[in-house]
């Protein structure tokens, strides 16, 4: 079974706002019963102030799709539509204390449901843009069809090509054989064969000086306190902060203090930093609690 | 509330008993059994009755049939790279669409490397065809590998038959038996059947021990070489505490087999009509007529198998689906697709799969809040309107996508 927040939970066993809205005056429907998901947001809007009354939602899926429409729901009532729609993905998934990497999709689904209403409210057409495919990189959630677009548009053919444009296989490296099958397949029908041993496609600008020059400890650990700066607002919501107490080559020991000491979402919000880190940085970093620290000590001097 | 375990499809219990005939193994004969000193010397002898004791089960006709593996993974894995390794003109090898990953992985990667793989489909309760089947059968197939038993459905396909076929063909026959081991008699050696693999943690035995039955006679190349152990034909230590572990297992199944195919038997067919009768819009996938006797596997129409499974587990009761959503996959079970289920219908299969440790208390227990659990899902869930599925579902509800 998944590792599921607390909050993920909470929503899936109560959830808020299930049902439609009656007289709604907004409705977004989005999904695919193919892949088992489906959602129908219904919003009663003020028509004078645009505020959000209401929100109700139905949804056909799994635990993490139905808790995020029910936090979906939870956020948006009372925000104006304009404020409705700076809501992201990220901030449905923040909201449910993390989502797990195959199940981010849930998100997306809340978000272009909102993004579908709000169109309907205005009479606007909504057309989604999105494809889904397979998870490859379970590290940086990318999937099949992302990587597929990314070696047609830009003729990538080799695995570090891949990692360089997309992330994907720069982490743990067990999808390399995935990436390499989607390869194939794409240059056999571009007629062309694939070489592990290709020439390396000239990288992308934006992540030329991360893939590069690799990163200095110094520049590394003002990135990674640039990124905890970033995260302190959430956390210090919850009561708690983060503090950087030491990076040991692509290991950041970090220190949980208030109310993220000792909480039972601690090791939920470490993964949430690294993920964001490893977003941020584009390289591999794993996060751990400065208290395992100490083993650390010990095997050295050992 | 004490805690239900209908998950036995997915991997058992170990058998106190089986436990108990372990233990001697970790603590004092602990020595290699290719030692010749006073820890290793009733090692040979508790392999042999272990031996003996899967013989038994399985009614093949010599204990040197039984080749002990890892798990039934490397069984599978073992028999189909020998069969092709032996006979490297062939390139042709039999399956069917259902078969569970540990064979179909398999083959897909074969394909890749210049195989034909030929599946067998199979119709909307799961059965063959074996006309079709007749008519694969060719000089060019090296392997026929057909499972004994759907570990989705529990739906049993005619091996015993099959395997005669193919022997009339001069074709090697292969049976993922994980399922069906131990769950329905067998007599291998009144079979065709060359070659047969066994899971221990299927049968109450621990996990990381298996079988492959290999017939004597049967061309065969190992995968694993370097050793002596099972006469060269599976090198690497021998695992001596599972293994005797599951010759234990065999033994409680064979006394069990009975009660298994009537008691057992008795709480699934009560479960799955008292489901069937209390949530409306449910069915049985598979073949009916022809299933193990503890499996069922019911499709809630217009629900989600995960969340169905997370309001079960809060409840106390722990079952599985073939939901997308509970593999991270984006399709639902391969299984259910080949059956052609509606995937309205193929999202919300749970399986729930007995064993001889529950009783007709738990029976209840699930018939107790299933038809709630439905209920409330359904009340969330935009095809489903009142009591009922929306009258016209795709015009109802028209996602943008889809």
């Amino acid at each position: 079974m998944w590792d599921y927040s607390d909050k993920v939970k909470e929503h899936f066993f109560n959830p808020k706002n299930a049902g439609a809205v009656v007289d709604a005056n907004a409705t977004g429907e989005v999904g695919s019963i193919s892949c088992g998901d489906a959602l129908r947001l219904t919003l009663k809007v003020d028509d004078e102030s645009e505020i959000i009354l209401e929100a109700g939602f139905q949804t056909f899926g799994c635990g993490s799709a139905i808790a995020s429409s029910s936090v979906l729901t939870e956020i948006i009532k009372g925000m104006t539509l304009d404020e409705a729609l700076q809501v992201t993905n990220q901030d449905i998934a923040d909201h449910l204390e993390g989502l797990p990497p195959e199940k981010m999709h849930c998100s997306v689904m809340g978000r272009e449901a909102l993004q579908a209403a709000i169109a309907n409210y205005r009479g606007e057409e909504w057309r989604d843009d999105h494809e889904e495919g397979a998870l490859i990189c379970k590290c940086f959630a990318i999937d099949a069809v992302m990587i597929e677009e990314m070696v047609w548009a830009n003729k990538l053919r080799t695995v570090e090509d891949v990692t360089n444009f997309t992330k994907a296989g720069g982490g743990c490296a067990a999808c390399h054989e995935d990436i390499e099958a989607i390869l194939e397949k794409v240059l056999a029908e571009k007629g062309e064969k694939f070489d592990a041993a290709a020439a390396p496609v000239k990288k992308p600008v934006e992540t030329v000086a991360a893939v590069k020059t690799p990163l200095t400890s110094v520049q590394r650990i003002k990135k990674i306190e640039e990124v905890l700066e970033s995260l302190r607002p959430a956390l210090m919501a919850d009561g708690g902060d983060a503090e950087l107490v030491e990076v040991i080559g692509n290991t950041a020991y970090v220190n949980m203090t208030g109310a993220c000491n000792g909480c039972s979402m601690a090791a939920m919000t470490i993964a949430g930093i690294q993920q964001r880190l490893m977003e941020v940085m584009g390289e591999f970093i794993k996060v751990v609690p400065a208290s395992e620290m100490k083993k650390l000590v010990n095997i050295e001097m050992a | 509330m004490t805690d239900i375990y209908l998950d036995n499809n997915a991997t058992t219990k170990v058998d106190h008993a089986v436990v108990d005939a372990m233990i001697p193994y970790f603590l004092e004969q602990y020595g290699n059994p290719s030692s010749i000193h006073k820890f290793a010397d009733g090692v040979a002898r508790g392999i042999k009755q272990a031996r003996g004791q899967v013989q038994a089960l399985i009614g093949c006709e010599h204990d040197s049939e039984i080749i002990f593996t890892s798990c039934g993974t490397e069984s599978n894995t073992t028999a189909i790279l020998s069969a092709i390794k032996c006979q490297p003109n062939r390139k042709g090898i039999i399956t069917t669409t259902v078969e569970h990953p540990a064979i179909l992985g398999v083959c897909e990667q074969l394909e890749k490397e210049g195989y034909t793989i030929h599946r067998l489909p199979v119709d909307k309760c799961g059965r063959l065809n074996l006309d079709s089947y007749q008519k694969m059968l060719s000089e060019n197939v090296a392997l026929v590998t057909v499972m004994w038993a759907n570990n989705e459905t529990g739906t049993i396909f005619p091996v015993v038959e099959m395997a005669e076929m193919a022997n009339a063909a001069g074709v090697m026959f292969h049976t993922d038996a994980v399922q069906a081991v131990g769950k329905i008699p067998m007599m291998l050696a009144d079979t065709k059947i060359d070659m047969l693999s066994i899971s221990g943690h299927k049968l109450h035995a621990p996990k990381g021990i298996g079988v492959l039955y290999l017939r004597r006679g049967v061309r065969y190349r190992p995968l694993l070489r370097g050793g002596h152990q099972e006469r060269g034909r599976r090198a690497g230590t021998e695992n001596t505490a599972s293994i005797v572990g599951l010759g234990k297992a065999c033994e409680l199944a064979l006394q069990h087999i009975e009660y298994e195919n009537t008691q057992v038997k008795a709480m699934r067919d009560k479960l799955e009509r008292g489901i069937i009768e209390a949530v409306p819009h449910s069915f049985v996938t598979g073949d009916l007529n022809n299933r193990l006797p503890n499996t069922t596997d019911i499709a809630f129409e217009y629900i989600e198998g995960e969340s169905i499974l997370m309001l079960l587990n809060k409840a106390g009761i722990a079952a599985s689906s073939g939901s997308a959503c509970t593999s991270g996959s984006l399709e639902p079970s391969h299984v259910m697709r080949a059956m052609d289920i509606p995937y309205t219908a193929a999202h919300g299969t749970i399986r729930f799969s007995f064993s001889r440790y529950n009783s007709m208390a738990d029976v209840d227990a699930v018939l107790n809040v299933m038809p709630s659990i439905a209920a409330t899902l359904r009340k969330l869930s935009p095809y489903w309107s009142g009591d009922a599925p929306v009258a016209n579902p795709d015009l109802a509800f028209a996602p943008t996508y889809s």
